[in-house]
C-alpha cells in the first residue's frame, strides 16, 4: 500500500475498509491509530509485530476447534488426551492454542454443557476465534445462567427434562471447550467429514453438532 | 439471594442474573480498528513484554462506570480502557497523546477532501 | 505449594461479601453453596493482578458446582439443572459456616 499521507510517522497497517476510509473517523478510531502509532514509535512494539498479531487473529477460526473434536470423535486415546490438557492435544494437531488454559467439557446422554462468561467475554479465542457479538452481549451474559433452556431454546435448542443442563461461568483464568456427542447417523464418516458438523456454537453449548443428513 | 438485592454492592459488569430480552443473534464482521485494538491488547499483555495484565484491562473496563459500559462498543471500551492505563503507568503521556490525536484525525480528513469524500 | 484447603466434595459456600474492585466471584453466586467437583490448581491473584501486583502469592482455584434451584429461587427448569463456577480460594468458606 502506498504512503499517500506525506508524513514520517510510522503507522498501524491497516487495509482499505472503504466504508470506515470514507466517513469521518469516531474519537475511539482516532484514539486507537494515536496509541498504535505511538507505541510502535516508542518501539514497545513493531509494525511488523502488529501485522503477525493481526495474522493470528485471521487465522484461528471454528475450524480448528472443529477439527479437535472430530479428531476426539474417532480416538479414543486422543479424546482422553484432550480431556486431560486441551492446549496439548490441539498442539498435536498442529494448532497453537496459546498459554491460557482450555478445559473441556464433554456432552454425554445425562449432561449437556453450555459456557458463558457473565463478568466479560472469556472465550477459547485460540481454538475458535474471536466470539460471535451474541456471546458478548448484556442478553447473554445476564440470562444464561438464570434461565439457560430458555435461552438454548432461542438457539432452537430443546433437551430434555430428564438431561441436566450444566452452564460454566468462566471465571477464573482458563477457557471452556463443549466436546459434543457424535451425532447418531454419523458412524460412516471420515474425520475431514465429521468437522463440517462441528459448528462454533455446538462447541459453545447453544446447540448440538449438525446432523449428517444436512 | 435475591437477584433484586440493592444493599450490597452490584458493579455494573457483574451481570449474571438480571433481567433482558432475547439474544440478539445477528452478527456484524470485526473491522480491521477493532482487531488492531484486539491485537494492541495481545502485544501489551504478552509474556515477553508484560506491560498490561489481562485483569488490568478487566478491572479498567469496570471503571471506565455504567454510562460508558452501556454507550460504548465492545472494542471501544477496550481502547479506552487501554489508554487510560497507558497514560496511569507513563508508557504515554496525555499531551503527546492528544497531540497524536489530532494529527490523525487531520490526516484522515486531508485524505478524505484529497478523495472527494469530506 | 500449599496444600488446598478443600477436597474434592467438599460443601462450600461462596463469602457473602461486596467490597469494591475487581473481583472473579459474581454477585448473583455470593452466598450460595455447592461442593468442589475439581481443584484447579494454583493461579494469581486477579484482585492483585488487575492493580499489576503480580508478585504476590497465588490462590488455589476450586471448580464448584451448584443446583440451579440453590442459586435461583424461581429457577424455572428440572432440579437437577446445574451451574459450575471456577472460584479463588478467598472466596469460599465451609458451607455451613456462614460469615454474618
Amino acid at each position: 500500500m502506498s504512503d499517500s499521507h506525506g508524513h514520517s510517522h510510522p503507522h498501524a497497517p491497516h487495509p482499505h475498509q472503504p466504508d470506515v476510509e470514507d466517513a469521518p473517523l469516531t474519537h475511539h478510531q482516532i484514539l486507537e491509530l494515536a496509541v498504535a502509532e505511538l507505541l510502535i514509535e516508542k518501539g514497545v512494539f513493531s509494525g511488523g509485530d502488529m501485522r503477525r498479531t493481526l495474522e493470528v487473529i485471521d487465522s484461528r477460526s471454528p475450524a480448528d476447534g472443529a477439527r479437535v473434536v472430530a479428531r476426539a470423535w474417532v480416538d479414543p486415546d486422543f479424546r482422553a488426551r484432550l480431556l486431560a490438557d486441551a492446549n496439548a492435544a490441539a498442539g498435536e494437531l498442529g494448532i497453537d492454542a496459546g498459554t491460557i488454559p482450555i478445559t473441556t467439557v464433554e456432552n454425554t446422554p445425562d449432561v449437556h454443557n453450555v459456557i458463558v462468561c457473565t463478568l466479560c467475554s472469556c472465550y477459547p479465542r485460540m481454538l475458535l476465534g474471536l466470539p460471535p457479538d451474541w456471546y458478548k452481549s448484556r442478553a447473554y451474559r445476564s440470562r444464561l445462567v438464570r434461565e439457560p433452556r430458555a435461552v438454548l431454546a432461542e438457539f432452537g435448542t430443546v433437551l430434555p427434562d430428564d438431561i441436566e443442563v450444566r452452564v460454566h461461568d468462566s471465571t477464573a483464568e482458563l477457557r471452556y471447550l463443549v466436546l459434543p456427542i457424535r451425532p447418531p447417523g454419523s458412524e460412516d464418516m471420515d474425520e475431514a467429514a465429521l468437522a463440517e458438523l462441528v459448528t462454533r456454537d455446538c462447541m459453545i453449548g447453544v446447540t448440538l453438532p449438525d446432523s449428517p443428513d444436512g | 439471594m435475591s437477584a433484586d438485592d440493592k444493599t450490597r454492592l452490584r458493579r455494573h459488569h457483574d451481570m449474571g442474573g438480571l433481567d433482558a430480552g432475547a439474544v440478539e443473534r445477528a452478527e456484524h464482521d470485526y473491522a480491521a480498528w477493532e482487531k488492531r485494538v484486539d491485537a494492541i491488547l495481545r502485544l501489551l499483555s504478552s509474556p515477553k513484554r508484560g506491560i498490561l495484565q489481562i485483569d488490568e484491562l478487566r478491572r479498567g473496563i469496570e471503571d471506565l462506570g455504567p454510562g460508558a459500559y452501556d454507550e460504548l462498543g465492545y472494542y471501544e471500551r477496550w481502547i479506552a480502557a487501554i489508554s487510560n492505563l497507558l497514560i496511569e503507568k507513563g508508557v504515554i503521556t496525555i499531551d503527546e497523546l492528544g497531540r497524536r490525536m489530532e494529527e490523525v484525525e487531520a490526516r484522515h480528513e486531508a485524505e478524505r477532501a484529497r478523495t472527494g469524500k469530506a | 505449594m500449599s496444600a488446598p484447603r478443600f477436597p474434592v466434595g467438599a460443601a462450600v459456600r461462596i463469602r457473602r461479601a461486596f467490597p469494591p474492585g475487581h473481583i472473579r466471584a459474581p454477585w448473583y453466586l455470593r452466598g450460595c453453596a455447592g461442593a468442589v467437583s475439581h481443584v484447579v490448581g494454583e493461579m494469581g491473584n486477579p484482585e492483585e493482578f488487575a492493580y499489576g501486583r503480580c508478585d504476590g502469592p497465588k490462590l488455589t482455584v476450586y471448580r464448584v458446582r451448584m443446583r440451579q434451584p440453590d442459586i435461583w429461587p424461581d429457577y424455572a427448569g428440572p432440579p437437577h439443572d446445574t451451574l459450575v463456577v471456577d472460584v479463588y480460594e478467598n472466596w469460599l468458606e465451609p458451607a455451613g459456616e456462614e460469615t454474618p
